[in-house]
């Protein structure tokens, strides 16, 4: 039997799908590639590092392999006092560095380039670590942000830069993003306050150039809760933040958010162990009317994934 | 059918791989929908099962929409092009123990992959592309591809000159979705970031839907109606049109995802308008069924199978005028992120592309099997199960979502719509809970009709036998 063969409708299937993924896919592709990276993009990809979704350095989403952000009153190297406000990124040895120290390419036209002649980025070693900064200079006459290699330029080092800061100063927001994704708080909250409202209730929407080095992004398609990039300006209370995530109801009666008591772990910040069926047993009497006052929340351990997850909720500023 | 995986494909009863997925997909239907009904309840009542990392609800949504897209629809399909394919070519699967083994790793693969999401969390942190990039491999090595090559394979053995629409859209989809994951998951293979990142998601999560589950959906109502009521398909040449825009239109508008984030302007122009023109396929599609059905109405009722299939046909008529409007600027600034897309994702699953699978694997599985249905009685049960099931999900999130856009453009303290919500999402919850007794009760009339199902007389099909119960 003669059969047709369809060569003619095979290349024209080719046409229109190459022509659509042309379309669809090359051409946003040199746009996008265009976009400079802005200081919240340098700042937000500094904290996060690699990735906070599954990646081979952290398979089961435990917060591995990540930076911490260390707030810095005085030179590590010097002891001279630093402005308010100077934040450091710390990655320890082995710590792997993000998209924009790697390929620097992706920071966009200016910061880039800032980034690899004063910034230096070409000499951090992540076996040795290094410690990164955000800063300001000036290309082919204009202002950009981009990444400082310290350990480079002013020879600072991991362990001395850790050492130099109180604990309170240093903020574990890259474990917390981990936290975020792996909870799937994306699948309630938003990060992207819309650009054609929410400007009053949720904040400035980002800008083009805010997400260069960003992975996963985590927009969030179903808004069920606030949106939540700007939270921590809205409302920055440690306090209030702890007893939402222990049991949301303790502040919010309506709230239908999960409870995570179980980022908590076993043992509070003294080491003792939290007794969960206690906890719930008071709240059940407190919630019928037989207690006057709900039991208080435990105080989270250093090392416990609540506090990674609070210190990235307060760094959406 | 474990035994047949170590057999001569020649030893291989014919339709073993297409009985073998329809009863996986059919499982998997019930896990996805038990998951998607337990996730319900923990909307309308936060604190049923709490505390638990396990049974978080965050743990839990991706695992339902996995389920049932890679578990119960893809393998719907899948059970579908292993018989479709062959009659269509008056010819045999070209490999049954192809097929066996690909429904096998199927279940394997995906079974590991949702357990893992389930009780580590692990997870992409990439909406539809939540898997992490070894199983996307896995998926394309060695469950689409071997799904693809027995299509192909099966095709170019076909006894016949031409070749029939359904059978386009198969050879074409199988194409596309290797593509799609290949292209759509680049982000993680490649660890590209920010906006590409962002883009490709919603590349990925668009042209998923647009290139695998619509048209494949689409084919096998082009191959059920015609082939029980007996009529000629009405036009072979809107066929074409429909498969030629869903090629051109379906697989440009990934970016009317993003509307409201910083992408290019041009790219959300194109994308929006691109989107209009989905309305183009959807016409062509709707109409040449609904015209196939001519002087056989009275099939919708009697017949379970055409009852399902133009109920999902119907389904596209509210789902393509929601999909091509609502995400022009004009719509969109309102409904955006709020449960009236939840209502249309549902409408385009578990109402438009569901009801076409179900009546698929009815058919298939009768006629493969050579039993009639065991009981129409159930069959009946299960379809107004799903109907009523579906029609309280979608108007309830439809409402729901009409709420929050409106307290999203008022500025209302978010708190009072979750208050506004709540009724919505207790009447979801019964929904999703009504389809998921629907389905227990299919797989027992599934199971029962392999036992107990009166043999059907060579020769004949299963809906020329009348029901019996």
């Amino acid at each position: 039997m003669a059969f047709r063969q369809y060569t003619v409708g095979a290349r024209m299937f080719g046409l229109a799908l190459g022509s659509s993924m042309m379309i669809t896919l090359f051409f946003p592709s040199i746009d996008i590639r265009n976009v400079t990276a802005t200081e919240s993009a340098l700042d937000r990809q500094l904290q996060d590092g690699w990735d906070a979704g599954f990646n081979l350095t952290d398979p089961i989403l435990k917060g591995w392999n990540k930076p911490v952000k260390v707030l810095m009153t005085k030179d590590p190297k010097t002891g001279a006092a630093l402005p308010p406000g100077t934040y450091a990124y710390v990655y320890s040895a082995g710590t792997w560095f993000p998209s924009g120290i790697i390929h620097p390419v992706i920071l966009g036209a200016g910061a880039s380039d800032l980034t690899v002649q004063k910034g230096r980025v070409g000499e951090a070693d992540n076996k040795a670590g290094a410690v990164f900064m955000v800063k300001h200079g000036m290309f082919e006459g204009q202002d950009y942000a981009y990444i400082e290699d310290v350990t480079a330029t002013q020879g600072w080092m991991p362990e001395a830069v850790l050492s130099s800061a109180p604990e309170a100063n240093v903020s574990h927001s890259g474990a917390g993003k981990t936290m975020f994704v792996r909870e799937g708080c994306w699948w309630c909250h938003t990060l992207l306050p819309e650009e054609t409202q929410d400007w009053q209730a949720f904040g400035v929407p980002p800008m083009l150039g805010d997400f260069n080095g960003a992975s996963p992004t985590s927009f969030g398609s179903d808004r069920k809760a606030p949106d939540l990039l700007h939270v921590a300006s809205r409302n920055s209370s440690r306090e209030w933040m702890l007893m939402h995530f222990f049991n949301p109801r303790l502040v919010q009666p309506h709230s239908i958010m999960p409870r995570f008591d179980y980022l908590w772990g076993d043992k509070d910040a003294s080491g003792k162990d939290i007794d969960f069926g206690k906890w719930r047993a008071e709240y059940d009497e407190y919630h019928e009317g037989k207690r006057d006052t709900p039991p208080d929340v435990p105080e989270p351990a250093k090392n416990s994934e609540i506090r990674e997850l609070l210190d990235f909720m307060l760094s959406l500023k | 059918m474990f035994k047949y995986l170590f057999a001569k494909n020649e030893d291989i009863p014919t339709g073993s791989a297409a009985i073998y997925f329809g009863f996986s997909s059919i499982i998997w239907f019930v896990i996805g929908t038990g998951l998607g009904s337990f996730n319900a309840a923990k909307l309308g009542f936060p604190d049923f099962v709490t505390g638990s990392f396990v049974f978080a609800f965050g743990h839990m949504r991706q695992v339902h929409v996995m389920a049932v897209i890679f578990g119960w629809i893809s393998m719907a399909f899948a059970m579908a092009m292993m018989y479709i394919t062959p009659i269509i070519g008056n010819t045999k699967l070209w490999s049954e123990k192809l097929g066996l083994w690909n429904c096998f790793l199927w279940n394997v693969g995906l079974t590991l992959a949702l357990t893992l999401m389930w009780t580590f969390g692990i997870e992409s942190g990439r909406e539809y592309s939540d898997f992490p990039w070894p199983i996307d491999l896995y998926i394309v090595f060695f469950i689409l591809f071997p799904l693809a090559l027995n299509v192909w394979m099966t095709i170019k053995n076909r006894r016949t000159q031409g070749i029939y629409t359904t059978n386009w859209f198969f050879a074409a989809a199988t194409f596309m979705v290797a593509i799609v994951f290949l292209v759509g998951n680049s982000p993680e293979f490649f660890h590209l970031t920010g906006l590409t990142e962002a883009y490709l998601t919603w590349w990925f999560a668009h042209n998923v839907l647009g290139l695998w589950i619509t048209p494949v959906a689409a084919a096998i109502a082009y191959y059920t109606i015609p082939k029980v009521t007996g009529n000629p398909l009405y036009s072979h040449r809107i066929g074409h049109l429909h498969f030629w825009s869903v090629v051109v239109f379906y697989s440009t508008p990934a970016a009317h995802h993003l509307m409201s984030a910083p992408l290019p302007e041009w790219l959300k122009s194109f994308a929006s308008v691109e989107g209009v023109l989905i309305l183009v396929p959807a016409i062509a599609f709707v109409s040449n069924i609904l015209l196939t059905m001519q002087g056989k109405w009275h099939m919708f009722v009697e017949n379970l199978e055409i009852k399902f299939t133009v109920t999902g046909v119907l389904m596209a008529i509210p789902l393509n005028m929601q999909g091509g409007f609502q995400q022009t600027r004009a719509i969109n600034w309102y409904i955006h992120g709020t449960g009236w897309i939840v209502a249309h994702a549902h409408l385009a699953l578990l109402g438009f592309s569901t009801f076409m699978e179900v009546a698929a694997v009815y058919l298939g599985m009768q006629t493969l099997m050579r039993r009639k249905l065991y009981s129409i009685a159930l069959g009946n049960f299960h379809y107004w199960m799903l109907l009523i099931g579906f029609s309280t999900y979608w108007i309830s999130m439809t409402i729901a979502g009409l709420i929050q856009g409106a307290g999203k453009i008022y500025e209302v303290p978010y708190i009072d719509v979750v208050v506004a919500e709540h009724p919505y999402m207790i009447a979801r919850w019964i929904g999703g809970t009504m389809v998921f007794t629907g389905n227990i009760v299919w797989l027992y009339n599934m199971w029962m009709t392999a036992r107990a199902g009166t043999v059907i007389p060579a020769g004949r099909q299963p809906h020329e036998l009348a029901y019996e119960r």
